[in-house]
């Protein structure tokens, strides 16, 4: 097999696994997560980055090795999450930014339509953008457009652990969309993260899953290879799933007699 | 449309009646769903669901841990000023207590912010007594900017204002409210609160909604529990987040549950008393009738007991708290508005709820200034 690789805005990536930093009781722990899911994405909320904190900064615990992922949780608007991504960029997060608008916070859902806005002003300005959305083929269409680098929708609620329940909308982003699909949100087991992975999704993103797991390293490691597993499964082509034994040509063997 | 004629509606019914008359298959079928009703949050609420209290734990516990992950939220409260023209019976800071009364100057707030960002601290809660003349709008707008400087996160507990009013402070970078309602019952609220601008129920009652209005990021409610009965002002507390959730979405809605406690004055009696029991119960019926509510719980209680219940639903405490002006940077004699219980300081918080398995947060919040 040539060697699997992600592309995303230019980077070359072997892992097709994105994590977080959110939830942790401890960040001291994100070094060994990101080591044993073998990760090579972490995404945090700026939000949360103090860089003049000397009683501890998320950002001290990331590896260096791993391509930041700065998003804009707690935006409400396209302008907030702009002025979020230039903000992170200002800091010295770099010039990727996860884009997420939410102004409902019962559910956290994402608001396509203000990403979309957001996206286009930051692809614009140079940022390689990922946004996060519903598993909406317009959203998706207009994303591209906009100039995303990757499209993220989300699988079920984020924080919800309910696993794919969006799972036929990703299937049409997965045969529709020309750029990367990284099932964002919602998956709480590793089967759900293999399985998006099987369907043909490009990567996974996965955080409370981990960060609330009682041994947080260990379900890392679990996501790593579930991930692994779901994308060999995937270009391999698995064979027809058949509910029935099937008997060679029962309809058309008529032809090949005499 | 507001809060109000919800409220009302609640202020008329026979609560107690309807308290009394939970069975426990309504405690169980409440406990079984995914999207609570008023009614199954009343439910969770009454006698019937005491012997539950564990189930009700652990469902809590899941959800809090689900939606908030292994972390407690840190801030602190600076008091700016202790004037007030209120005579709430069951106050401290009452305009009747003979107490000396203070208000910072712009340099000793900036020593003050000083002392307490050195803790690491960087969510503030700034308050006042209830005298506009004294603290008004300007001051609070000056203040905010002198603290905006340390904090990344300035919030106000002060008297109820218009939503003109909430829309300057957040401009001037003020992103979250606090408003008590002490009591939610409309025929107590004149009792307890009998002269001063807070006496006015409805003006208080609809300026969370102001402050949603205006803009805030944050608000957050809550009732004095054990002035009224306190099941009736936890089921209109949690109602009423309940309305300010739907209706404003895009704020994030918090309650604190905070009971009576001393303080210098006429000895007042509550009307109820709100045991540990209690507080438990009503903090786990919140919880799993509104999983993304914030939940705050303050210095007001114990230490054993805060260190108990933070797997229960709690997702933001206070720490490193002084309830007298000028606490953090002045050592004489002061009075507080009340007495805390949880003296401990901030490194000492840390270090407990580390010990306990969780992420004490202390910047959840960067001001968006104009990039």
């Amino acid at each position: 097999m040539n060697e699997d690789i992600l592309e995303i805005g230019g980077v070359k990536l072997n892992s097709r696994l994105l994590t977080g930093t959110g939830k942790y009781a401890d960040d001291s722990v994100i070094p060994d997560v990101c080591e044993a899911s073998g990760s090579q994405i972490i995404t945090v909320a700026l939000r949360r980055v103090d860089l003049e904190s000397d009683t501890g900064n998320v950002m001290d615990f990331i590896p260096e090795h791993m391509q930041l992922l700065p998003n804009t949780s707690g935006a409400r608007t396209a302008e907030e999450a702009v002025r979020i991504a230039r903000l992170a960029k200002a800091m010295g997060c770099g010039d990727w930014i996860k884009i997420e608008v939410i102004s409902d916070n019962k559910y956290l859902l994402p608001d396509g339509y203000e990403t979309a806005k957001a996206t286009e002003i930051l692809a614009k300005e140079g940022f390689t953008v990922l946004p996060y959305v519903n598993a909406d083929l317009y959203i998706a269409r207009s994303l591209v457009d906009a100039g995303a680098a990757a499209v993220m929708p989300l699988g079920a609620p984020i924080g919800t652990n309910r696993g794919l329940k969006t799972r036929e909308m990703i299937r049409i982003l997965i045969d529709e969309i020309n750029l990367p699909i990284i099932v964002d949100a919602g998956i709480g087991r590793p089967s759900e993260a293999c399985e998006a992975m099987e369907m043909g999704a490009d990567a996974c993103l996965v955080n409370t899953a981990i960060a609330t797991a009682t041994d947080p390293i260990m379900m890392a490691r679990a996501f790593g290879r579930a991930v692994k597993a779901g994308r060999e499964a995937y270009l391999s082509v698995p064979g027809a799933k058949h509910s029935h034994a099937k008997a060679s040509s029962p309809l058309t063997g008529f032809l090949h007699e005499g | 449309m507001s809060f109000y004629p919800i409220c009302a509606e609640y202020n008329d019914a026979p609560l107690a009646e309807q308290f009394g008359s939970v069975t426990e298959h309504d405690v169980r079928r409440a406990l079984n769903k995914t999207t609570l009703k008023p009614e199954d949050f009343l439910a969770l609420l009454s006698p019937a669901a005491i012997p539950f209290l564990e189930e009700m734990a652990a469902k809590a516990s899941q959800l809090t841990l689900q939606h908030f992950g292994r972390t407690i939220q840190l801030f602190t409260p600076l008091y700016m000023a202790n004037f007030c023209t209120n005579r709430c019976v069951y106050c401290g800071f009452n305009t009747k207590n003979d107490i000396p009364r203070s208000q910072l100057e712009p340099e000793e707030l900036e020593e003050e912010a000083k002392a307490i960002a050195a803790t690491g601290l960087k969510h503030l809660l700034i308050l006042t007594g209830d005298a506009r003349a004294k603290s008004s709008p300007d001051y609070i707008k000056s203040s905010a900017k002198i603290l905006s400087k340390y904090f990344p996160s300035v919030s106000i507990e002060i008297y109820a204002m218009t939503e003109e009013e909430y829309s300057r402070l957040e401009k001037a970078g003020v992103d979250g409210m606090t408003m008590f309602q002490e009591t939610y019952n409309e025929k107590l609220y004149p009792e307890l609160h009998p002269a001063g601008p807070k006496n006015d129920y409805r003006f208080r009652l609809d300026a969370p909604e102001r402050a949603c209005k205006a803009g805030m990021r944050t608000v957050n409610i809550g009732a004095l529990l054990g002035l009224d009965e306190w099941r009736n002002d936890a089921l209109k507390t949690g109602i009423h987040a309940a309305y300010l959730q739907n209706k404003y979405p895009e704020v994030d809605i918090a309650v604190s549950l905070p009971r009576i406690r001393t303080h210098v004055g006429d000895a007042f009696e509550p009307k109820s008393l709100v045991n540990d029991q209690s507080l438990v119960q009503n903090m786990l019926a919140l919880r799993i009738f509104l999983p993304r509510c914030g939940i705050t719980i303050s210095t007001r209680e114990a230490p054993e007991f805060r260190e108990n219940i933070l797997p229960l639903g709690v997702t933001r405490m206070s720490a490193g708290v002084s309830t007298e002006v000028g606490g953090h940077t002045k050592d004489d004699e002061k009075v507080g508005q009340f007495d805390i219980s949880d003296e401990r300081s901030v490194e000492e918080m840390c270090q407990v709820l580390k010990n306990h398995g969780y992420q004490p947060v202390f910047k959840d919040w960067e001001p968006l200034g104009a990039v």
